[in-house]
This record gives structure tokens, sequence and C-alpha cells, in this order.
């Protein structure tokens, strides 16, 4: 006690500084070595090579994962037969894709050779539009309703991004139990007096829901992506609005809105393409049904390629190129509106 | 005196553990993927313990998987070379190219060859090995109605009997649930497979005379899917049953929580019924109904069969397992305590002792035992024809469509039959 008194102020112990100059030492060879290394890389390859240098891990990674897969699934689409292996695959060309898009009338899947992938098609095109406007028409007004200063707001943000952390699969099947002939739901109908409602023996209540289930279960990460938006709104616009008598009506209208459009872009891009890969929480709540009510492009992949005894992976490729496609699109159009929004 | 015991003693241990390698070197170690309905995985894991304590060079090691593992992985684990040795599967002939022809390796190929009925062993062959020995049937499933007789006992209405129409099915079974006010008269599992029995019953003709599908325009078939999709419509049967999709739903909850008074199925569901409704309520197997096809349901069970290893020694041992599951007493013994029909005969003449002190349980087997004695030639083949999982998986489908207004009558054999000629034409591109 009397001896740390006796210690002058900042000084640091002597064991301390030799622990200290131990380690800088060795940080100080690594960095050097590193250095050497990469001194020589550097004059043999040049500063051009060096970026590719260290780009090439990730690269590998994208290599082997992605681009190799997207490679084989292309491939495939032109191949036909049972075997996995494509050395083992017959050469068919456009047979696949002939036969996903040979229809007598494209309005009316029956006359289509493929008649589940039109109708996987259509379900996914009606999807897409309905689920994406809904989506952002609940997600912008719930970060309208987040972004005021009530009371329990902290709360309520983490209650509209939770079931963003639930796995799909537990989301559809939690939904199920609610939806179906004896859930809870139909329970509390009938215990008011009504009858049961076919919630999933109904196409037209089975569409609605699985709207509804999918805008619940991802709203929370575009709430938040808009919350953002809104929160990157320089407050004193909404003050010279107020000076100049403008009513909230005129503030959303005029300031908003317009500032808040790159951010809507990236929601609306983001949950278009989500909404195209839909599968897993709707397999699980409906399983394609009733029919093929809910039966969306990924679904018929899924079967066509793992689900079904009969592997028809040339279908399930010739599919899977035609969402690429799709996605493909949705993406250059993005690529092109941000563009055009940055330049002005 | 001691240093020299000593001594002794440490080259012995040292000797030892320079045997263990060569022991282990010995010893095969087998794959076995099984899957289960009820305690089949089980019972074989309790079986081959004898096996091995009688085999010491063989070491089985039995992986228990979901059914959807046999369905959707092992086809492609299989194909790359990375399969079992042996395996439970459902789709005989989907394997056909990887199995053991045994017969080099068995000590009496009769012993399958003779026990069992000719349909499924000839599933297991590829055409260029078409007397090959590959695996067996190890439990033959029949499909036939349950019934709730409590429920026709409080209803104070008779309980039919062989020769029953489907017609007089249905109108008892709406006296009894109007009486008893339960939801349902009728349920089916949403499979084109328990669909079949009926339809043959009303006169559909799967196949033609080459044993190929020809459903286009089958009237037997649309007569029963018309009549099904009468009583979907009409809440006489649950039509949530057939509203997933392809997804597999099988409707045995309506049953065990009487919702309602038939519950049309097969026989793997005995076990799960002792168990779940237990003295609940009275159930009881009735005979097929009949039409103008005649009554029958549709075969269908799990065989296991043995891959190829491509190793002599590997493939011995393979077969050993295989014969000692095929011995009458074995297989006896497995059939009694998983509650399966056996497919053996000479279990069959040995008798089959079923585990259970259930008198329902017993009844409802000897019943299903009585079903597959009355089997169309059909109703094995369309569990066996290499490509009955394409019909599975197109009438699931259509039927579905069907019931929902998707779909025409006219359009649900057509489509099928285009779905099966679409797998057909698929396959010989291979």
């Amino acid at each position: 006690m009397e001896r740390s008194s006796e210690k002058p102020i900042g000084q640091v112990p002597s064991s301390r500084l030799t622990i200290r100059s131990f380690f800088e030492a060795i940080f100080q060879f690594i960095i050097d070595a590193v250095d050497t290394l990469f001194s020589r890389l550097q004059t043999l390859i040049g500063i051009k090579g060096m970026a590719y240098f260290f780009v090439l891990p990730n690269l590998l990674i994208f290599s082997v994962f992605i681009l190799g897969p997207m490679l084989l699934n292309f491939l495939y689409a032109f191949t036909g037969g049972n075997s996995i292996f494509l050395q083992n695959r017959t050469f068919v060309g456009a047979e696949n894709m002939e036969m996903l898009f040979t229809c007598s009338n494209f309005m009316d899947p029956n006359t289509c050779r493929e008649d589940l992938f039109i109708r996987a098609v259509g379900n996914t095109a009606i999807f897409v539009v309905t689920q994406v406007v809904w989506m952002i028409v609940v997600s912008l007004f719930t970060a309208l309703l987040l972004n005021r200063r009530i009371a329990g707001r902290g709360f309520f943000r983490s209650v509209f991004f939770y079931p963003v952390l639930l796995s799909p699969i537990v989301v559809g099947l939690m939904w199920r139990w609610i939806l179906q002939e004896n859930g809870i739901l139909n329970s509390a109908i009938v215990s008011l007096g009504g009858e049961k409602i076919g919630f999933l023996s109904t196409a037209s209540w089975a569409r609605l829901w699985v709207v509804v289930i999918s805008i619940w279960s991802t709203m929370g990460f575009y709430t938040l992506i808009l919350l953002a938006g809104l929160q990157s709104i320089p407050l004193e616009l909404y003050e010279a609005a107020d000076i100049d008598g403008a009513n909230e009506y005129r503030k959303f209208w005029g300031i908003t809105l317009p500032l808040l459009m790159p951010t809507m872009l990236v929601v609306v891009v983001l949950s278009t393409i989500r909404a195209v890969q839909v599968f897993d929480v709707v397999f699980a709540f409906t399983g394609g049904g009733p029919g093929t009510a809910t039966f969306y492009i990924v679904h018929y992949i899924f079967n066509n390629g793992f689900a079904s005894a009969t592997k028809e992976f040339g279908l399930a490729s010739g599919a899977s190129l035609f969402m690429a496609s799709v996605l493909i699109i949705f993406t250059l159009v993005q690529l092109r509106l941000r563009g055009v929004d940055e330049s002005s | 005196m001691n240093k020299r015991i000593t001594f002794i003693a440490m080259l012995l241990l040292v000797m030892m553990i320079g045997l263990v390698p060569t022991l282990a070197q010995d010893t095969i170690e087998l794959n076995f993927t099984c899957y289960q309905d009820g305690t089949e995985c089980d019972t074989y894991a309790d079986l081959l313990d004898t096996f091995m304590e009688e085999n010491p060079g063989i070491v089985v090691n039995l992986e228990t998987v979901p059914y959807q593992f046999i369905i959707e992985s092992l086809p492609v684990i299989v194909e790359v070379g990375d399969g079992p040795d042996i395996a439970r599967v459902t789709d005989y002939p989907g394997f056909s190219d990887f199995y053991l022809d045994m017969r080099p390796y068995m000590e009496d190929p009769a012993l399958l060859e003779d026990n069992f009925n000719a349909v499924p062993l000839a599933a297991f062959r590829s055409a260029d090995n078409p007397d090959g020995l590959h695996g067996f049937p190890d439990a033959v499933t029949a499909t036939a109605p349950f019934v709730n007789a409590t429920l026709f006992e409080q209803a104070g209405v008779e309980l039919l009997g062989e020769g029953a129409t489907w017609e007089e099915w249905i109108d008892a079974l709406t006296q009894v649930r109007d009486a008893t006010g339960v939801d349902y008269a009728f349920t089916i599992d949403n499979r084109g497979h328990r669909f079949a029995g009926p339809a043959m019953s009303m006169g559909a003709n799967f196949f033609d005379e080459e044993g190929n599908f020809a459903l286009a325009g089958d009237e037997g078939f649309s007569t029963f899917a018309e009549m099904l999709k009468n009583w979907l419509d009409t809440g006489l049967s649950a039509s949530e049953t057939w509203a997933t999709g392809d997804t597999y739903t099988a409707a045995n909850e309506f049953f065990i929580n009487v919702q309602t008074v038939m519950y049309f199925s097969g026989s793997w569901q005995v076990g799960g019924f002792a168990n779940t409704i237990g003295d609940a309520f009275d159930w009881v197997v009735v005979p097929n109904p009949t039409g103008p096809g005649g009554s029958t349901g549709v075969v269908g069970g799990a065989g296991i069969a043995a891959f190829d290893s491509g190793d002599d020694a590997r493939n011995a041992a393979i077969t050993a397992v295989m014969e000692y599951l095929l011995q009458p007493e074995v297989y006896a013994e497995f059939s009694g305590r998983t509650l399966n029909l056996p497919a053996h005969a000479g279990a069959l003449e040995i008798g089959v002792e079923y585990d259970t002190d259930n008198p329902l349980v017993a009844s409802a087997l000897t019943q299903f035992g009585a079903e597959v004695g009355k089997l169309q030639d059909q109703a094995w083949m369309v569990a066996f024809n290499p490509f009955s999982f394409a019909y599975f998986s197109a009438s699931n489908t259509r039927l579905a469509q069907y019931f929902f207004g998707e779909i025409d009558l006219e359009d649900v054999t057509v489509g099928i039959q285009s779905d099966i000629e679409d797998a057909m034409a698929n396959a010989d591109n291979s």
C-alpha cells in the first residue's frame, strides 16, 4: 500500500513493459515478414496483379459454390435422363425449354405441355405483385409509426422485427396450426357461434393467407431499412415546412416520400427478388395446395429435381434458368434505376 | 525369476497389441441404412446384435433415417458411390443398377427364391439380369378401411361385411355420422396409392397387356374419382386432407380423434393405432368394399436390398447378413415384433406370433392377411412397376387438382398417363 503510494503517477511497471515489448517485437516481425513477401510478390506481378491476388480467395469460394453450380445448372438444362452425373446424361438441346413453354394458350395452363410449370409461373407472378405492393405499404406504415415518438418505441421495433428471426418452416407450421380446420382460429369462430372456414382448403383463402404470412414474417426487415431511410431525412426540411404551414399530408407527399425513394427502391428490389424465390414458408404452410393454388416456381424446381422419385434434373434446371433470367432482369432494372437516381 | 516373468508378460502384451490391428483388419464393417414406420429398425438392431455375436468378423452399423431421406437423398448418395451396403427401401426398381446379385455368395439361394412372391422379387431386377437375387420384402402392406366400431354401436347401425358395395358403405357411414355427430363419414390419405384399390374395385384397369400403365380414359378410375369428389364437396369426407398439394397428409388423426367413422389406409397403421387409440374405442379392419371390379386393396411395403460394393469379401459379408435375416425364424420374429404382415412363405409356415395382447390388433392383422389373399394381380403390379413412383406422384397431384376444380374429370387420367409417359421418356434418355 505504502509502496504503491510512492509510485510516480503514469509510470508503467517494468514487468508489463517487458511483456508489451515482447509482443510488439513479434508483431513487428510478422509485419516485416509479410511486407517482404508482399513486396517481392508485387515486384513479380505488379500493382494490378496484387488486386487480383487479394480478390482470389473470395473468387475461389464464389467460383466453387456459386459460379460452378450455375454453370452446371446451365449445362443440365440441355440434357435429359435420370443420372446425376453429367457425363451419363444425354444432350437433348432445347427440348426441356420447349417442354416448359409449349402452350396453345398461356392463359389456360391446361393447354400447356408442362401445365404445372405454367401454373407455378402464373401463381408466382400474382404472388409477387400482391405481396410486394402490400409489403411496401405495410412496412412503410409501420416504419412511419415507429419513427414517431411513441411510448415503448424500442419494444415495438423489436416486436416487429422478431418474426424475421424465426425459421420459415416454424412460421409455416405455426400458421398452419392456427388456420387448419381444427386450428385455433376456427375453434374461436365456432365458440363464437360461427361455422368453420376452410382457410387451407379454399384456393382464395389459401392464397390470401400465404401473402399475409409472408408479409408478417419478413416485414420487420424492410421496416428497419425504411426506418433508417426516414431517420436520414434532415429535420430542418420538416421545420421549414412547418413554418410554411404545411400539414402532415403535404409533408409526407412533398418531403418524406421523395426523399425516401432511394431506400424504397432498394426495398422494392430486395422484396421482389425474395418474393420470386418464395418456397419454404409456403411449403410448410400449404404444401402448394389446395390443388396447385399456392404452387410456386421454386416448388416446381424442388419437386422435379429433388422430391420426386422420378428425378427430372433437366426440367428442374430449365426452370431454374428461367427464374435466374427473371431475377437478372430485375437486378439490371434496379441498377439502371439507381444509376438514374444517383445521376439526378 | 520375477524379472523373467515381467519380461514374458511384457512380451505377450506387445504381441497382443501387435495383433489388434490384424484383428481389426479382418473385421468387415457394413453400413445398413434403415427407416421405420414403427419399430422396424430397432428390431433389426436387436436381431443384428445376435448375428454379430455369431459372426465376430462382421460388424453392421445400422443407421436409422427418416423416410424422406430414403426417397430424396438415398438415390443421389447411391449414384455418387457413397451408398450403404444394405438399405430398407420402398422403390425397389429405383436402385436396380446398383444392387448386388447375391447368388454367387449365397449358401442357399432357394431360401430367397422359393419363399417370396415373384412380382416383388422381379421388381428388384434390372433388364440385363432377369434372374438376379438382390433383396426381399420384409413387410407386406395392404390397403383396407378401418372402421370405428364403437360409433356403429352407438348409432345402432349394423357393421357391413364381405361383399358390401361402396354405395352401401357410404350409406351406412352417413347414417352413423348423422346419428353420432362426428365430422366425417369417410376419410382417405391424399395418395394415389390408397386411391388405387377402390378405383380397381370400381373397375379400373391400370395396365395394358404388356404391363405398362394405360390409364388414359379409364372409366373405373374416373368413377371413384367422381365419387370421392362428391363426398369431399358435400362434407362427407375431409377436404383438408387433399388440400396440401402433393405433400403427404395422413388422415389418421381424424380417425384417432373420432372425427371420422371410416378411415381408408393400410396395415402399417395398426401398430400406431394400438398405441394411440388404446381402449378409447373399438376399431376394426373391414373387407375392402365391392364394386363392378371386385373387392381389392393394393399391396405395398418395404424391403431390404443389398448393394454391390465391388469387393468380393465385402459382398460375401453383405450376403451373410441378408441370409441371416432370411431365416424363417428370424423373419418371423421381425414380423411378430414389428406387427407387419410377413411376405415370407417359410415364416408363415412356422407361424408369426404377433407381439401384442391387444385383441383389436390381432383381429386387424388377420383381416389384412385375408385382404392380401384376395388382391388382384394389378394390385401387386401397381406397387412394383418400374414407373410406380411416377404414377404415385402424378396421381397425387392430378387428383388434388380435380378435387379443387382446376381440371376436369376426363383430364385426370389423361394427365396421369401423360406424366408417367414423360417419366418413361426421361428414363429412356439415360
